[in-house]
Formats: C-alpha cells, sequence, structure tokens
C-alpha cells in the first residue's frame, strides 16, 4: 500500500540545465517522483539520458536548476556546510567506479575511521573502534586484520565495492544512491556485491535508489522501475508491471535490445 | 566436412615480469574453429580471455611470450613465423582482431578514410586510391554506416560508431578468422545489438569465415556462439555448444557463472543468484591440483594432489574435473535439494 507509506525523499520539477543559449543541453527536464520508505527503487535508462545528473543532484554535489526537493516531508535545505554534513548523514551513495571512488593517499583504515567519527563515534577508545571496522568488514566477508595498513590501490575491483558497503554499514544512513554499484566489474562478483546490498538493506532497513543500464539487473533488484529516456521519466511502476508488461515503445525496445536465455532474441529490429 | 578455419594446439605462453617470474595465462589451450562458426569464450576478469585473443595471433611483444604450441590458421601453420612477416602476411588478411578498448584505438588526428589507406597499403602498396574508397565504402554500406563517416575524424563519431568503424577497418582485407574482444562492453543495449548485429552480417556477406568473440556476458554470448568455452586461470575448465554450456553447465565454475546470470524475464525474481566465493589464484605460483579447488565446493582432498587433465566427453563437449559427468550432476542436485 503505497499511500501507507512515508514518503521519504520526493521532488517536484526538477530540471538540469547545463551550458547557455545554443550549447544549451537539458539533462533532467522537469521531473517529478515520490520514494517511499524502505523501497528499492531503480532508475533505468540508456547512457546520456540524465541518470547520473539526477543522482547528483539528489546527493547535492550539484546545484538544482529548477524545482525542488523534499526530504521526509520538509523542502531540503543545504545552503550551508554544516547542513550539508547533517543531510550527507542520511543520504549516501555509492559510486560506479570504485578505483576513483577513494582517496589514494589515504589508508583504508582511514576511510573507516572516518564514517566512525562522522557518526559521533570520535571519542570511543581505539580498541571500540576497532571492532566497528571489524565488524564492518566481516560484513561484507573481507577480513579486516588483511585490510589494515593497505592502500585503495591493493585491492581489487570487487574488493574496493565490498568496501564502500562496508562503510555504508557503518554510516548507517536512511537513503542509499547506488549509481552503476556493478558495471564495472564482473558477472560472478555482481553477485556478491548484489547479495549484501539486499543483505545491509534487511540489517538497517534503509531506502534504496539504484541507478542502471542493466533492466534484468533492475527487475532483479527492485520493488518500483522509472525508466528514464532524455531527461524525463517515460514510464514507472512497479518491476513486474514496467519489465514484464511495458507499455511506452521505448520501455519495449529497451527491454528488446537485451539478449536473453529463454526468448529469442530478435535482431531484425535495430 | 567443414573447413577448418582456425586449429589450435596445446597453446601456451607465458608473460615474463620485471622480477623475472612466469606468469602462465594461456596454459595448454587447443581449440578449433570451422568456417562459419562463432566461437565464444567467457570467464571472470583476469582469467587469461583476452591474453588468449593476443596469443592466437601468433604476434608476441614482451612481456608476452610464446612457450609451446601450435597455430595453424586454414591449413597454414604459422608457429614459429619471422614476427615481421606475420605483421605482413598474416595480421589482417589472415586473423584480424577488435581491441577491447576499440574507442581508443582510432588515431584523433587522422581521418578515418586516410586509417584505412594507410591499412590497406601497408599490405598492398599498388592498390590507389579510387579502389580503396570502393573497398571502404562496400564494407562501410554491410556495416549501416553512412559513406561520410570516412571523411570524418574519430571526435565526431558516437560510441557506436566509432565502434563499428573500427570492426570496418579490421575486416576490410576479409580477414579468415576474426578475434573480438568484449566488442560491445562499453556500449549501452541498443548499440551493442547493433553491432552483434553487424559481425553476423558480415559473417553472412562472406567479408570473414568465423568469429571468436569474448566476453563475461553469458546470455550475449549464448545469442551469439555456436560454441561456448569457458575458461578459468589460463586453462579451458568446459567446453561444449552454447545450449550445453548454459543449460547443462558440467564444471562447477561454468555452474557458478551461469548461476549468476541476470536476464529480464519471468520467474528471474524467484531464482537465487550463486556467487562464487574467493578469488581467482595467483597464476604467479599456481596450485599444485585443480586451480579451482579453493573455491570449489565439491572438492575432494585428490583434488589439490595433482593437476586435473581436460576430460574429453565426446561431441566436443570437454570439461575439467576429476568427478565423472553423473557424479556432478548427482552433485549439483544435492546442492539443490539443500538450498530449497
Amino acid at each position: 500500500m503505497p499511500d501507507e507509506k512515508q514518503i521519504c525523499l520526493s521532488g517536484s520539477g526538477l530540471t538540469k540545465v547545463f551550458g547557455f543559449g545554443r550549447q544549451k543541453t537539458v539533462a533532467v527536464d522537469h521531473v517529478d517522483f515520490n520514494f517511499y520508505e524502505g523501497e528499492l527503487v531503480s532508475i533505468v535508462g540508456e547512457s546520456g539520458s540524465g541518470k547520473t545528473t539526477l543522482a547528483k543532484m539528489l546527493l547535492g554535489l550539484i546545484s538544482i536548476t529548477e524545482g525542488d526537493i523534499y526530504f521526509q516531508g520538509k523542502k531540503r535545505d543545504i545552503r550551508t556546510h554544516k547542513k550539508k554534513k547533517e543531510y550527507w548523514k542520511s543520504v549516501q551513495a555509492i559510486f560506479q567506479d570504485p578505483y576513483s571512488s577513494y582517496n589514494i593517499f589515504n589508508k583504508i583504515d582511514a576511510v573507516l575511521l572516518d564514517c566512525i567519527n562522522m557518526r559521533g563515534g570520535r571519542h570511543l577508545p581505539h580498541a571500540k573502534k576497532v571492532e566497528l571496522m571489524a565488524e564492518a568488514c566481516g560484513f561484507v566477508n573481507l577480513k579486516f586484520e588483511e585490510l589494515t595498513n593497505k592502500y585503495p590501490f591493493e585491492l581489487s575491483g570487487g574488493q574496493m565495492q565490498r568496501l564502500m558497503i562496508a562503510r555504508i554499514f557503518l554510516l548507517n544512513p536512511k537513503i542509499l544512491l547506488a549509481d552503476e554499484p556493478t558495471s564495472m566489474i564482473d558477472a560472478c562478483s555482481r553477485a556478491t556485491i548484489l547479495d549484501m546490498l539486499m543483505q545491509l538493506r534487511k540489517e538497517i532497513g534503509m531506502t534504496i535508489i539504484f541507478i542502471t543500464h542493466d533492466i534484468g539487473l533492475a527487475y532483479y533488484v527492485s520493488d518500483s522501475v522509472y525508466i528514464m529516456e532524455h531527461g524525463k521519466f517515460v514510464e514507472s511502476g512497479s518491476a513486474d508491471e514496467v519489465i514484464l508488461h511495458p507499455k511506452e515503445a521505448y520501455t519495449q525496445r529497451l527491454i528488446s535490445d537485451v539478449p536473453k536465455i529463454y526468448e529469442e532474441w530478435d535482431l531484425s529490429t535495430v | 566436412m567443414p573447413r577448418v578455419m582456425l586449429e589450435v594446439k596445446d597453446l601456451t605462453t607465458k608473460y615474463i615480469t620485471r622480477f623475472k617470474e612466469d606468469v602462465y595465462a594461456v596454459d595448454h589451450v587447443s581449440l578449433k574453429v570451422e568456417e562459419g562458426k562463432t566461437l565464444g569464450i567467457s570467464g571472470e576478469s583476469g582469467c587469461g580471455k583476452s591474453t588468449l585473443a593476443l596469443s592466437l595471433m601468433g604476434y608476441y611483444f614482451p612481456p608476452l611470450h610464446y612457450t609451446s604450441g601450435e597455430i595453424i590458421i586454414d591449413g597454414r601453420n604459422i608457429t614459429g613465423m619471422n614476427p615481421d612477416d606475420i605483421r605482413k602476411s598474416i595480421l589482417g588478411t589472415e586473423i584480424s582482431y577488435i581491441p577491447q578498448s576499440a574507442m581508443n584505438a582510432l588515431n584523433p588526428t587522422q581521418k578515418i578514410i586516410h586509417f584505412i589507406e594507410d591499412v590497406i597499403q601497408a599490405h598492398d602498396p599498388y592498390k590507389t586510391k579510387k579502389e580503396i574508397y570502393e573497398l571502404a565504402t562496400g564494407c562501410c554500406d554491410v556495416l549501416g554506416l553512412p559513406a561520410e563517416v570516412l571523411q570524418k575524424y574519430p571526435v565526431e563519431l558516437s560510441g557506436g560508431m566509432k565502434q563499428r568503424t573500427v570492426i570496418a577497418v579490421s575486416v576490410i582485407l576479409f580477414p579468415k578468422v576474426l578475434i573480438a574482444d568484449e566488442p560491445s562492453s562499453a556500449l549501452d543495449v541498443t548499440s551493442q545489438k547493433m553491432v552483434i548485429k553487424m559481425l553476423k552480417n558480415l559473417m553472412e556477406k562472406g567479408y570473414i569465415k568465423s568469429l571468436i568473440f569474448i566476453t563475461h556476458e553469458l546470455p550475449l554470448l549464448y545469442n551469439v556462439a555456436d560454441d561456448i568455452m569457458v575458461m578459468y586461470a589460463g586453462q579451458i575448465v568446459e567446453k561444449g555448444t552454447a545450449k550445453e554450456v548454459v543449460f547443462d553447465p558440467l564444471h562447477p565454475y561454468a555452474k557458478g557463472l551461469i548461476g549468476s546470470i541476470i536476464v529480464p524475464e519471468k520467474g528471474l525474481r524467484d531464482v537465487k543468484l550463486t556467487a562464487i566465493p574467493g578469488v581467482p589464484p595467483n597464476l604467479k605460483k599456481p596450485p599444485a591440483g585443480c586451480q579451482f579447488a579453493e573455491r570449489c565446493k565439491f572438492v575432494w582432498p585428490k583434488c589439490k594432489a595433482a593437476s586435473v587433465p581436460l576430460r574429453d566427453v565426446g561431441y566436443g563437449r570437454a570439461y575439467r574435473c576429476i568427478l565423472s559427468e553423473k557424479e556432478l550432476r548427482d552433485a549439483y542436485l544435492r546442492e539443490a535439494k539443500k538450498d530449497a
């Protein structure tokens, strides 16, 4: 029952325009959405459809040209650095490229310690902090003893992405924005990462906004799906509804373009 | 009897690192591709797929070195040939290659047509510009590219167009074998479909005689390839027709790979994805026995004792495990029951 659930993040008339005059590009074009608490929402679209721009706006990394974002019923206010930090305590992200998500000069301990400090654990004794870090690493099947004193580049892509999830485990946010978290890693590590995200969701009950171009993935993980084309949402609804019975021509084309196993892959449509 | 376009016997190649360590990235690989057929190669990152692709061309440059084995292209043995001869008479005309990062393979300061002229004149210096232009437009036609592309610079093309241009350049000399190394991994689904369609078109029109397609995306491979080979740690662990490998995998690693397939089809949401725990072995110090033993669910003590040979079960089907077909199938059934 969507009307019983609380809206946790919503937007109205959200727009982002890059450039001026002739070079104007409308990346996100007046989108409206309501994301409910505890839901797993997927935003699916081709490359260049504005998915990542929307994610960046939701995170407050880039300014909004027009429209408003409402966070837990109130208009989002991140005008000062302090307020922004407060906002980021409840909204966190995992990015596409694990290789560029880390500060290469900081050790892995520092990454995790930052998270503990941000959640108000600055005054905890060191032993307690280590315990927390070990717990978080254990959650994602990494061994903290092996990671401590290492730099991010010593890990593989899959391990880095898992460490990102360990970070989220420590931060315990209300909303997680996952921007193509599995597109840079291969198919068998993908299953591991997804498993962990689902476990984490069960554990701390957060809302996940999953951004991907992989329709199969979106169908597998999400409760509701938004299809994005040229900065607009063309179709939205529950995953079964949108993926198995698509109404819009764009969605139908997108789904028919994915190679399948049990159905014939029709090559004549391109 | 169809003509065998490419036959590889026991090919082994290694990387020599700067600390003089040997890394065997292709370990006793044998394969055969017949005329008009597509061979698919799959496996996770770092399993030696791309190294195999490079090794198949017989053109080695450090740190990659040839160790043993034979490569026979359409009846012609190219092992031990002088690298210069290989470059002039084999690459492009006999065997050709689409690199993984095809997006960056084009020279940004050259128009496409000049690049194509360079490629053709390296093999046949007496071809006139007019002949080359006709060849190029014919090729573009098959690939669905407008002829204007030839007069453009790479920056003016979109990702999918660049990829198709690179394909055009690599097939312009009518190679017998085309190796496509993840040609569509950087493209979105629509451009990917386009590229696949073009490759099939090229095969039908006779531009290429056979295709080796490398990717880690199994649903795509299933739709493209006739036969599929699964690699793990530089070795072939499973070989068979596409249908056999996808619907009835024998090797536990192949089983794990198939279990992680995600396609937007009915019933997917009820399936639990299987993840393979652990990481591939370090090939600098490969384990003595089965390479997969560390991550295998059905491991026996004798798995780790001696290396496991590729077991041929006939009709081109083969797998690398100490268990027999029946034992493996029983083990999978037990596993499925335990999950349920």
